[in-house]
């Protein structure tokens, strides 16, 4: 749509832009100014520069932790993205059982983080729970509480479980937009199934699929309530991620400056990744 | 429907479901029954641990306090980002695309970065444990995005509408709400879902802002750990009834929601 250039449509913009700038803009700064400062209280504070960027910078916990999210957000991406496009192909067209389909997918989504926490702890314990008992019927040695692997495939299952329908919904949504000459043209090409799949349904789900890799990278980076309800972080720092980190380091341990600095290049390092995702996307269709 | 798709596809919702059952399951059980060993279903079907909610001002204020923050995001976020999406969908206006793009960061931004700010924030204007604390905390991640997803299904409405509306000598904000409302009615239905959804999901702000009169059902929920251990019935039954509205909201918007999680783009 060619749009009309008018500068006034700046004051219906206005709101959005003064709330914004309120809940983020203000708290941004507190956080920039923490972070090249050593406070001690209200009177004495200090400007320290650089040091807390340098000093969170060589600390190996962050480094431990930056490299399990990493892995975590690498691992759910590599899993629910095809596993969403697969289910989303499954799904049905139209009908009463298709809007079925998509409320019960959509169930996961709406329940609160620390309430999907506690569905895996329940299900999950060896002792009272219908996973955790029925792997160690199987004669399985199961315990996500003292096992590091356990622990991770438990956390990387529940994010499975919480997440693969957005995923799916979308997909499903961008599949339904293909018109139906297309399938007919495929038909009479004889093309098979996996020439559909990539020649036809892949592109015209292009769009979809960049807000699915971006939604999902983002919130597995910032992943904090669910471990922390199902874990706690452990066994020991294993499924500690960023996000609880920095939780330890501004609210337990109440180290404000490198918390702050921290902060500003976790923030930095989302940033970086979501753009180097949407332009890889966004560049190949340019080709 | 072939079978080939079909079972895949069954698979994957009784994998969604059957850890929802057994949450179901366990609150209606009592804490013996639960410990006493594995029972598929209920043997002695109790509603005890509803009653300990209803009956317990202590819990279900936390449901009313979740609701009411979640409503008031909604209505904030809508309210200011119908104008803006409009502008967006329809006008070129100095430093538009930064500023789009400079809301959407917001939306990747971490909410524990913003944990001790946001507490300092509050707490110096007075705010702190209020309800409106808290939905104005959510808007940080739901007003981008419900820009976004206004704009998108903006975006669909043919503009030559707005031209003829103003021809026929409406004015502007008499157009908006006679109008286009109606016309994207069931984005602004989805949009509201969405930050329905994403508030009533969010549990590390709502927590840090709020000690006692705010204090989200999420947070309440940490109550069930005592000295004697944890009393899973009631957290199962606390949990089931947070599912709840969750779906009562899904359902009403259910024949929205496959063009809803396309944010309006398809």
């Amino acid at each position: 749509m060619n749009k009309v250039k008018n500068n006034k449509a700046w004051w219906l913009v206005l709101p959005v832009f003064l709330l914004v700038a309120f809940s983020a803009v203000i708290p941004m700064m507190t956080v920039v100014n923490y972070s090249v400062q050593d406070i001690f209280d209200q009177s004495s504070r200090y400007f320290v520069g650089a040091d807390w960027y340098r000093q969170v910078l060589q600390d190996p916990r962050l480094h431990d932790s930056l490299l399990r999210q990493f892995i975590y957000s690498a691992c759910v991406l590599l899993i629910e993205i095809p596993l969403g496009i697969a289910i989303a192909l499954t799904m049905p067209a139209k009908g009463r059982w298709s809007s079925l389909c998509l409320i019960v997918m959509a169930i996961p989504l709406l329940i609160p983080w620390n309430v999907v926490g506690t569905i895996w702890q329940i299900f999950g314990r060896a002792d009272i729970g219908l996973l955790g008992a029925s792997l160690n019927q199987l004669g399985i040695n199961y315990n996500y509480a003292s096992n590091t692997m356990d622990a991770w495939v438990t956390v990387l299952v529940m994010d499975v479980w919480h997440w693969t329908s957005l995923v799916a919904l979308l997909c499903y949504s961008g599949l339904r937009a293909i018109p139906d000459v297309y399938y007919q043209a495929a038909r009479i090409d004889r093309a098979s199934a996996w020439a559909v799949f990539r020649h036809i349904q892949l592109p015209k789900m292009k769009s979809v699929l960049l807000i699915a890799v971006m939604l999902r990278f983002m919130d597995s980076f910032m992943i904090y309530t669910e471990p922390f309800v199902l874990t706690g972080g452990g066994p020991g720092n294993a499924t500690t991620f960023l996000s609880q980190t920095l939780t330890q380091m501004a609210v337990g341990q109440f180290d404000l400056g490198p918390a702050a600095a921290f902060s500003l290049i976790y923030f930095l390092i989302i940033l970086l990744v979501s753009w180097l995702f949407y332009t890889a996307m966004t560049h190949t269709d340019k080709q | 429907m072939n079978l080939r798709k079909t079972v895949p596809l069954l698979i994957y919702i009784l994998f969604l479901l059957v850890p929802i059952y057994w949450l179901l399951n366990m609150s209606f059980k009592s804490n013996t029954e639960i410990l006493g060993g594995l029972t598929l279903w209920p043997q002695q079907f109790t509603l005890d641990n509803y009653r300990v909610i209803f009956t317990d001002p202590s819990w279900y204020s936390g449901y009313i306090n979740s609701l009411y923050y979640v409503c008031l995001n909604t209505v904030i976020s809508l309210s200011v980002a119908l104008p803006a999406a409009y502008a967006f969908s329809r006008y070129r206006f100095l430093g538009d695309k930064h500023l789009f793009f400079w809301l959407l960061t917001n939306r990747m931004a971490p909410p524990a970065v913003f944990l001790l700010p946001f507490f300092q924030l509050y707490s110096s204007i007075g705010l702190f444990d209020t309800h409106i604390a808290v939905a104005l905390a959510h808007c940080l991640f739901n007003v981008p995005l419900a820009v976004w997803i206004l704009e998108g299904f903006m975006s669909g409405v043919p503009k030559e509408i707005d031209e003829t509306a103003y021809i026929d000598g409406y004015s502007f904000p008499r157009f908006f709400v006679k109008i286009f409302v109606p016309l994207i009615a069931s984005g602004i239905g989805v949009t509201a879902f969405f930050c329905f959804m994403f508030s009533w999901v969010e549990l590390l702000l709502a927590r840090t802002l709020t000690s006692v009169n705010a204090k989200p059902i999420a947070a309440v929920m940490t109550r069930t750990v005592s000295a004697s251990g944890i009393d899973w019935g009631v957290l199962a039954a606390a949990g089931v009834l947070t599912i709840i509205p969750g779906m009562l909201v899904i359902w009403f918007v259910r024949n929205h929601v496959a063009k809803g999680f396309a944010l309006g783009r398809v």
